[in-house]
């Protein structure tokens, strides 16, 4: 497991796991895992579905209790305590925000909890709804807002309460793409002016790399790995991070070993290979394999070749349509070459 | 292609392309029973209230009249109006405290098998019949029954007396007073009031649960301020069932309880022993009228706001 460097100040802890395992009956949902996230950090949990991103997440908010192993939140051992009386708040998939109150009395909801006073409350309410653009929208239901519109509502009643650590389960997962993009750009923004924590769980890998300072990739209840959008996307760990975050291009047994000369699994992204005519002469800090072209798909920004290589397996290419280049036909012998430094050797 | 396949997928393809059609073809043989046969004897009745009796021939005399509802107004049917509306209200109220915690149990933790047989447990009674449970009741009731007997056996054959001898219970055994009719028409609605409210909360997603923990509300603030008012719709339309049966049953308070009438009987007497109509009709509108404005004031205080 490799560990990203965004601690390069010296930061607190904000959340920690210490061992932790969540099973239900034989089913390990979250397996022995460890991991510090640092205060004011924008961390994501990636992941498929079941791999415990999701079951992570609960933990630190204190819908589930950890099996064994302990959550520390500020330093603090959470186990036993119970969400309400946790210093973090959730924005949830569903938003679940309450259908019989109106936008000000949701987002004002923890406050009243608190027993601020109702005209205080108010204030600070349509505050937080100016803050995610949505002043004017508080004596509205719920029911009459749209998807993006309650997302903005669920995020302003949990940032009310001013947590330390704000947990996001796939907030996003319900908009439509425009709508998405636009959101991940606002709640990067939103993050960097409040300043704290923010844990997100999604499996869009697009997502968890654009928004992050670093990412944890979840796979069967364990981390894969660890790191910042950059270097798990150059560097995956494991064939698994490799197939997961982006699109790669997976050899292993002889057609591995044909191209890297050695045993082991090894990975190429399919945007760092060259196509070339067949002897045509490549840098000397390249490596090159020959192969046939399969398929063409031709998909606006860049074009997709599946080339089959001579050497046994098949790998995609990624040619970005920027000017007339060398543009095989299907069926037509090329030549593949890349960087020898873009070449993943890969760990399990 | 035979003729009749011919035949049927023309047919298919003219309903088709025309599915206001098929809508009406639906639609109107129960809009017809509802509308003709049920609103229509409604309206019947509505205009019977309004003739009357002729004192010496015992015929219908069929000009308009209010005479029926100043009868209405007397205070011997003003009692039966109270008495009826009460009785109502109590097992409303009761049934509503005795389903929530079990509608509760069956929404929220009953899962699988549990459920299903929770289900059925509330469901029985009803596939039984009415009279069979009802004639069961004044058994156990009685000053012979399981009741009075259990009470003597733990010595507190005294309290119950007590009990009975307060004023307006007034009864020689449970069958015979007011509290035996509540508890036979508790028992006989309940399911009425439980089915509703389970539904109810049984749309409650847990997320809205966790949300409230989460915004750091005490599992007690998170029942006050989002179960309970999620819950509303539900008991209301329990309520309505319970109260509305209630102000209606003439069965019930005829074989068990003080033999006071209820509005039921009363309607049950006027058009049967006694032959007038107009009252008797005059008597089924209080119940109408009631529930009109149970409902307005359930709607106004908001009962339906989260539905």
């Amino acid at each position: 497991m490799s560990k990203g460097d965004a601690a390069a100040t010296p930061q607190s802890t904000a959340v920690s796991f210490r061992d932790v395992s969540r099973h239900y009956g034989s089913v390990k949902a979250v397996d022995r895992v460890s991991f510090d996230i640092l205060d004011g950090e924008f961390f994501a949990m990636l992941g498929p579905s079941g791999s415990g991103k999701t079951t992570s997440l609960r933990l630190i908010a204190g819908f589930e209790q950890p099996t064994s192993g302990s959550v520390i939140i500020h330093g603090k051992d959470m186990n036993g305590v119970p969400p309400y009386d946790r210093d973090v708040n959730t924005v949830f998939q569903d938003y679940a925000l309450f259908p019989h109150m109106n936008v000000v009395d949701n987002v004002a909801y923890g406050l009243m909890i608190r027993k601020v006073p109702a005209a205080e409350r108010r204030r600070q309410a349509e505050e937080m709804l100016e803050m995610v653009a949505l002043g004017g929208f508080g004596q509205r239901k719920p029911s009459q807002l749209s998807g993006g519109q309650r997302q903005r509502v669920a995020l302003a009643r949990a940032l009310i309460n001013h947590p330390s650590v704000l947990l996001l389960d796939e907030p996003l997962g319900a908009l439509d793409l425009k709508l998405r993009e636009q959101m991940q750009v606002e709640l990067k923004a939103i993050q960097r002016r409040v300043g704290i924590t923010f844990i997100y769980v999604t499996h869009d890998q697009g997502e968890a790399l654009s928004m992050s300072d670093r990412v944890a990739v979840f796979n069967q209840g364990h981390i894969e790995q660890m790191a910042r959008p950059h270097e798990l996307y150059e560097n995956p760990a494991t064939a698994f991070v490799a197939g997961f975050v982006g699109v790669s291009n997976l050899l292993q047994g002889a057609a591995a070993r044909a191209i890297s000369g050695q045993d082991g699994a090894c990975s190429i992204r399919p945007e760092k290979i060259y196509l070339a005519t067949p002897g045509s002469a490549v840098p000397a800090n390249a490596m090159s394999v020959a192969g046939r072209v399969t398929t063409i798909l031709y998909l606006g920004a860049n074009t997709r070749y599946d080339v089959a290589l001579e050497s046994g397996g098949e790998v995609t290419v990624a040619v970005q349509n920027r000017e007339s280049h060398f543009e095989p036909a299907e069926g037509e012998q090329v030549l593949l070459w890349w960087e020898a430094r873009h070449l993943m050797r890969l760990a399990g | 292609m035979t003729p009749s396949s011919s035949l049927s997928n023309r047919l298919s393809t003219y309903l088709f392309n025309r599915p206001n059609l098929v809508l009406c073809l639906l639609l109107l043989p129960p809009l017809l029973w509802l509308g003709v046969i049920y609103l229509g004897s409604l309206f019947s009745l509505l205009v019977q209230s309004f003739f009357s009796i002729d004192d010496f021939t015992g015929k219908v005399v069929y000009d308009l009249s209010l005479n029926s509802y100043a009868r209405l107004f007397s205070a011997t049917n003003l009692a039966i109006i109270f008495r009826t509306v009460m009785m109502a209200s109590a097992v409303t109220v009761i049934c509503g405290i005795i389903a929530f915690p079990l509608a509760y149990y069956i929404a929220r933790f009953a899962s699988g098998r549990t459920k299903a047989l929770f289900y059925v447990a509330v469901m029985l009674p009803l596939w039984s019949n009415y009279l069979v449970r009802v004639y069961s009741w004044k058994l156990i009731l009685a000053k012979e029954g399981a009741i009075h007997w259990m009470f003597n056996a733990l010595g507190l054959g005294p309290l119950l007396e007590w009990i009975l001898s307060l004023p307006v219970v007034e009864g020689s055994s449970l069958s015979t007073s007011y509290i035996g009719t509540a508890l036979t028409f508790i028992y006989i609605w309940l399911p009425f009031m439980v089915l509703p409210i389970q539904a109810a909360l049984e749309r409650v997603p847990r997320s809205l649960l966790e949300a409230s923990s989460d915004l750091g509300a005490r599992p007690g603030e998170t029942f006050r301020k989002v179960i309970f008012p999620l819950a509303i719709p539900g008991i209301a339309a329990g309520s309505i069932f319970t109260f509305s049966l209630t102000l209606g049953d003439y069965i019930i308070p005829q074989l068990i309880g003080s033999s006071r009438p209820f509005i039921g009987q009363a309607v049950y007497q006027f058009q049967g022993t006694a032959g007038d109509i107009p009252m008797a009709a005059a008597f089924a509108m209080v119940p109408i009228v009631i529930m009109a404005v149970y409902l307005t004031i359930a709607k106004r205080l908001g009962a339906f706001d989260a539905l």
